[in-house]
């Protein structure tokens, strides 16, 4: 009985604890779709956190006026040619490393793990004078080049490691039924990986949608530009329009916040093996 | 026969030719540019010539006396050390507490992730807003809660910014290290505490004799990724601060990226960008070092 009694306060007191950690990630979320509720006269004076009379009308005017429409529209088409382009690319190499026979195979290999290992702060110095010499800078495909080449090395590594566990006899059934290699790749590795290529569908995702110093770079032409840099554009103009810039915000984080409300499972494992590769 | 090796390897080949092709267009060469662009001068508009641009050290020369690069070093030290405290200690308290059979363990778990999927554009302009001197939340609670004294520019005044950002940066990575903590606290196996509690041991000791040894695998893991991770951080001050008021929340990084947007420097950046790479992989050389010295002793 007693030790009942002080499980529960000590229990109670871990919830306290736990809530009140959960509430300091929450708030700042609550409070920017509040605010992109109240209209350009309350929000200086307005402090409750969510207003009485909602201004569903700054999501209208930050979806056209303020350009979040054609930002959105920019990142969502950014982040599914791009993680199309790695899933294809670095299964292929991953498949590769894994199953088949070719000289200087580790090496190349150990080249994409040393890519992860070795900080290159900076990089985007060189990376963008590369872009201007070869006509790249200010163009859709120079920017989902750059950000798929990004995404590889981890996603080669995770899929190649899936690969591995994959059992020789299956790939041997097939080939024996006259299946050509890039035939196993497609009708075999692919489907057996789904559960590798989920979680790096999801990672590369939230990569490309939350990136930022590569679109600065890349991008001068507003109509191509991605949300985060929509984002700082808009901030650097309007600077005391915070109804519409916190409207811009919610617009670019809600996906986000569903992804991840969907696919979390995915997602912490994904760090876990992240954690561990490194 | 040799003629039909030599096919399938070169349809092996072409297996990896993609992600080799991109790889070394996008990340081997300007991993090899970085090094001959930091021995140039070279504004990166006029034609690159390297005999014609090259100044040999110089730019390393320069770097060593230039007070913005080490005072950014410093800094972006500072928010490194607290992140290192600070944010760990948090995470591995609530991964404690998450660990014991809890009830909704899972809901605490979604939500202290929730920050470190957000953008950084996104939470450093959110809290801008919070911290906003005249018309911020922070203020008004503290005008409310008679704390008029208090109440300050947090971001303008040189004593905050940088404390400030610091506390953002824990805000959006805690959840992080929480996830990596308890993924390593469920590694240990129960019966080891079951066994130790039928020899009586308390819960101080049950932590301290069990848990801390176990862990320190994931302990050392998660310092390096921190002190790689932090003392890279630059997006979030580029949305908070950009860098202000004067030099005080500048890092390496966005001294690298003034050198070469602000004033077209661009061999300079590359020296920066050689010199913090190469800080970085000393430090966590030493981390390594140190921590299998500590799992000797």
């Amino acid at each position: 009985m007693k030790y009942k009694i002080e499980r529960f306060f000590k229990d109670g007191l871990i919830h306290v604890f736990l809530i009140a950690a959960s509430l300091t990630c929450l708030f700042p979320l609550f409070w920017m779709i509040g605010s992109s509720l109240k209209t350009q006269q309350t929000i200086f004076s307005d402090m409750s956190m969510f207003p009485k009379n909602p201004e569903w009308g700054n999501f209208y005017a930050a979806w056209t006026k303020g350009g979040f429409g054609m930002y959105f529209l920019n990142s969502l088409f950014y982040t599914v040619t791009v993680v199309f382009g790695i899933v294809i690319i670095s299964s292929l190499a991953a498949f590769a490393f894994s199953r088949l026979k070719f000289p200087g195979k580790n090496v190349i290999f150990y080249m994409f793990l040393g890519a992860m290992m070795i900080p290159l702060p900076g990089s985007f110095v060189p990376l963008y004078v590369l872009m201007t010499k070869l006509h790249l800078i200010n163009t859709r495909i120079g920017y989902i080049l750059c950000m798929i080449n990004v995404g590889l090395p981890f996603s080669i590594y995770l899929l190649k490691t899936f690969f591995d566990k994959m059992p020789v006899e299956l790939e041997d059934a097939a080939r024996i039924d006259g299946c050509s290699k890039l035939g196993i790749w497609r009708n075999m590795a692919l489907p057996l990986a789904r559960p590798a290529i989920a979680v790096i569908v999801i990672f590369n995702s939230l990569n490309v949608w939350n990136e930022y110093i590569l679109a600065t770079l890349i991008f001068s032409n507003k109509s191509l530009m991605p949300l985060q840099r929509g984002l700082m554009i808009f901030h650097g103009i309007h600077i005391t329009d915070y109804s519409l810039l916190m409207a811009g915000m919610t617009i670019t984080t809600l996906p986000i916040i569903l992804v991840y409300l969907i696919m979390q499972r995915h997602i912490i494992k994904g760090i876990t093996v992240g954690a561990i590769v490194a | 026969m040799n003629n039909i090796r030599a096919k399938t390897v070169f349809q092996n080949y072409l297996f990896v030719l993609p992600a080799v092709l991109l790889f070394s267009v996008f990340y081997i060469y300007p991993f090899y540019k970085v090094f001959t662009l930091s021995l140039c001068q070279w504004d990166g508009i006029a034609r690159f010539d390297f005999a014609k641009n090259f100044i040999g050290m110089r730019n390393f020369i320069e770097l060593f006396q230039d007070k913005i690069w080490w005072s950014a070093m410093l800094q972006a030290g500072y928010i490194t050390l607290i992140a290192l405290t600070f944010q760990n200690a948090l995470a591995l308290m609530l991964a404690l507490a998450c660990d014991r059979d809890i009830k909704g363990g899972n809901i605490y778990r979604v939500i202290f992730y929730l920050p470190p999927v957000l953008s950084e554009v996104v939470v450093g302009l959110v809290w801008r807003w919070i911290y906003d001197g005249n018309y911020g939340l922070l203020n008004h609670w503290l005008y409310q809660a008679g704390l008029s004294n208090l109440v300050t520019d947090w971001l303008s005044n040189p004593k905050t910014a940088l404390t400030c950002v610091a506390i953002i940066h824990c805000w959006k990575g805690f959840g992080w290290g929480f996830i990596i903590f308890l993924a390593g606290l469920q590694t240990i196996p129960r019966q080891l505490y079951e066994a130790a509690k039928v020899d009586g041991a308390s819960s101080w000791q049950l932590f301290k004799n069990i848990t801390i040894p176990l862990m320190i695998p994931v302990f050392i893991l998660v310092s390096i990724l921190t002190v790689l991770g932090t003392m890279q951080v630059f997006v979030l001050i580029l949305s908070m601060t950009g860098g202000g008021p004067g030099y005080h929340t500048e890092v390496p990084v966005t001294r690298i990226l003034e050198s070469m947007v602000g004033s077209s420097r661009f061999g300079y950046a590359c020296s920066q960008g050689i010199l913090f790479g190469a800080v970085l992989l000393a430090v966590s050389f030493i981390q390594i070092k140190l921590s299998k010295y500590m799992k000797q002793a």
